[in-house]
């Protein structure tokens, strides 16, 4: 079955790719670049960036433009896949929604009337089991922003290793965060997966940060071979 | 050892990790064992070795178990607790003389206890996470105990441990599978 992948370019959407991809065909990945910040429906951090993961895991990205109000973007979406339909001949649409009712729920509908199939391989899934599995197979993942006491600055462009993990870990049982950042404490982005060809080399990157809320904005990347 | 029965459209499918995993998860929590079952392959007597079965759900565009009820024919002789969910209890109404019809609910939906059971909530109400396609109409003696504004939400047979619900109960209801694994303690 060809599969497209809701992207963001965060750790839950290209995990969910590699799941899917280790039982079907992924034939692109689908974005939608908000024009509105705030959007609460897609994150935004670093958007920018899933063309570069596109390119590194060559695979075709379908990228469609949101104003970011709540009612046009789920037209933008159906929009969206749509034209990944038509350009990739997708049956079906995977996401990285771990618990999200909300929003799984909105693309779920959106699928049934388009007569997609649906997957949410994350769903529900064991967090710290997750966490694990997304280091030991090779995944690169930085924070890419941090929403939430108690994160500092130098949380930004941190790799999510064991040491963070386990400091993520604590976070959890003290501050109330989840350990995945399903609540939006904090986003990241990966800069490599078992499956892309190339990884990405951040060149420069600019942090804003205050009061526990911050993001790195990278200005320049480029792929290096593995 | 809870066998966890999937209805998918094939062994291991990517559906697997979204309406199996979860509920084996809470089967784990509760301290439970448990065994992956594709239900094409289930044998006969496999029930024999187990102390409750767990018929899960299916991506909503997957009904392709209901072309094959002939592969859970082993309902009729069971006799240990069996839950199905969603997909599982489309299959228990179908092997039992009930019947389905389209009847699609999908995301957070009110549901009222129409008859208390301990397998429901104690309140007379509660939120339920729905993805079917397909609404039932349960075996005739069976007892509805709750439904939403679109269909039975609830039933269980009076004479067998046999319950099946159409939400998922894996989602924020865990409870639900709770009680039914303390049933099949003995």
């Amino acid at each position: 079955m060809k599969l497209g992948v809701l992207c963001s370019g965060g750790k839950d959407s290209l995990y969910a790719c590699f799941l899917a991809m280790q039982k079907e065909e992924v034939a692109c990945l689908i974005t939608l670049f908000p024009e509105n910040p705030e959007s609460y429906m897609f994150h935004t951090p670093n958007l920018h960036m899933v063309p570069l993961q596109a390119e590194a895991a060559g695979l075709p990205l379908v990228s469609v433009r949101t104003e970011g109000i709540e009612e046009k973007e789920l037209s933008d979406l159906t929009r969206a896949l749509e034209s990944a339909v038509n350009d990739h001949e997708i049956e079906g649409v995977v996401t990285g929604a771990l618990m999200s009712v909300y929003q799984s729920s909105r693309i779920q509908r959106i699928c049934h009337a388009l007569g997609l199939w649906c997957f949410n391989p994350l769903w529900y899934t064991d967090p710290a089991r997750y966490m694990e599995n997304l280091r030991v197979s090779g995944f690169r993942v930085v924070i890419s922003g941090v929403f939430s006491e108690p994160f500092d600055e130098s949380w930004l462009g941190r790799e999510l290793d064991g040491d963070a993990t386990m400091l993520l870990s604590e976070y959890a049982q003290h501050y109330g965060i989840t350990l995945t950042g399903e609540g939006g404490e904090y986003e990241t982005l990966v800069l490599d997966a078992p499956f892309f060809r190339k990884k990405i080399a951040i060149q420069e990157s600019e942090k804003k940060y205050c009061n526990f809320r911050g993001v790195l904005n990278v200005k320049r990347a480029s792929l290096e071979e593995k | 050892m809870i066998i966890v029965v999937d209805p998918g459209i094939r062994e291991e499918s990517l559906g697997r990790d979204e309406f199996v995993n979860p509920v084996a998860r809470i089967v784990e929590r509760c301290g439970h064992t448990w065994k992956y079952q594709h239900y094409a392959s289930m044998q006969d007597h496999e029930w024999t070795h187990a102390s409750g079965i767990i018929i899960c759900g299916t991506a909503l565009k997957d009904n392709g178990f209901l072309e094959h009820l002939e592969h859970f024919s082993w309902l009729r002789d069971c006799e240990i607790p069996v839950l199905g969910i969603c997909a599982g209890m489309q299959v228990l109404c179908m092997i039992f003389g009930g019947s389905i019809r389209p009847g699609c609910e999908i995301g957070m939906t009110d549901v009222k206890v129409t008859s208390p059971h301990p397998f429901m909530p104690k309140s007379s109400s509660f939120k339920a996470y729905q993805l079917h396609s397909h609404s039932c109409l349960p075996p005739p003696g069976w007892e509805r105990l709750a439904e939403s504004a679109m269909c039975i939400q609830a039933v269980r047979d009076p004479k067998r441990p046999f319950f099946g619900v159409m939400f998922h109960p894996e989602v924020r209801n865990d409870r639900v599978i709770e009680v039914f694994l303390e049933s099949c303690n003995g």
